[in-house]
């Protein structure tokens, strides 16, 4: 058998979601997942600087995939990290009509939030977080390294 | 384990829905074989909803994927339901184990260990892998860095 070995964590890029100063910490996470949901006070409030990876498991959380596209077409807007927060601090709130109302909340353009979160350039940066946890090994939310 | 280079045993083995799969099916395509212990232990649930995920993309390489487990097909249906996964899954449920057996992934636990096999168009094993304990499962990463090499 070949020796195998994950790739590694790919580095930051400019358009990786980024909060923060100091050591890094790069979050794979899974928006639909109450396990990521009760880590991430914890993680946010560890302090140092976290990127937040999209893993979303749409046959475990079904509601993934288009939390995550909301994240990133908020993140459009300015307001990624606003958006991750609100959606993990109310797990029960994640309806269209909730996302409406998060997208006025944090004063975002609705009519825009609405054609990027379908748009599939969204889709497709979603899907490139993923497959690059899938190719470093992550099995499962929250994926937490510490860099 | 059964090693790479062996002809992977050929089976027929009824599917969720009943229906029987033999691995003779997809000769002249490629099979990953997913052995695991048991529909709805929580390392399961993991491991087949992260293989659902990049079903498309193994499949886009040439790759179907089965899963192999001693639970019988209503077990199996009522998994696949409950996790929201469409990945076929075989019932080595009489003899108990008969398959996992014959690929060497059978514990004396009464089930088979997480075991990976990749059979090549031929019908020959070309890749296998087996967790070091049934309660871990190897990442989807393995799976693409075997299909790379």
């Amino acid at each position: 058998m070949a020796d195998l070995g994950s790739a590694p964590i790919p580095p930051l890029g400019d358009d990786d979601h980024v909060r923060g100063e100091g050591r890094l910490t790069i979050v794979y996470g899974d928006l639909g997942c109450p396990y990521c949901a009760a880590e991430w006070g914890r993680i946010r409030d560890g302090g140092g600087r976290i990127a937040f990876r999209h893993f979303p498991i749409a046959s475990k959380h079904p509601r993934a995939p288009a939390l995550h596209a909301a994240a990133e077409a908020a993140g459009a807007q300015g307001a990624f990290f606003e958006f991750v927060d609100s959606l993990y601090a109310d797990r029960a709130r994640v309806d269209d009509p909730h996302l409406w109302e998060r997208a006025e909340r944090l004063g975002l353009e609705l009519e825009r939030f609405q054609r990027e979160r379908r748009s599939d350039a969204v889709a497709a940066r979603v899907r490139r977080d993923f497959e690059s946890g899938i190719r470093a090994g992550v099995t499962s939310t929250p994926a937490v390294f510490t860099l | 384990m059964i090693a790479v280079g062996e002809t992977a045993p050929d089976f027929t083995l009824s599917d969720q829905d009943g229906e029987e799969v033999s691995l003779s099916d997809f000769r002249g395509g490629r099979v990953l074989l997913v052995f695991y212990p048991m529909d709805f232990s929580p390392v399961c649930s993991d491991q087949l909803s992260i293989y659902q995920e990049v079903k498309p993309e193994l499949k886009e390489k040439g790759v179907d994927l089965l899963g192999i487990s001693i639970d019988s097909i209503w077990a199996h249906k009522a998994f696949q339901e409950k996790l929201g996964i469409d990945t076929t899954l075989l019932a080595d449920f009489e003899p108990k184990g008969g398959v996992a057996k014959a690929y060497g992934s059978y514990l004396d636990k009464g089930f088979a260990n997480r075991t990976l096999v990749l059979v090549d168009e031929e019908g020959k094993v070309a890749w296998s892998y087996e967790s070091p304990t049934p309660g871990e499962f190897p990442g989807a990463n393995l799976i693409f860095d075997a299909l790379a090499s």
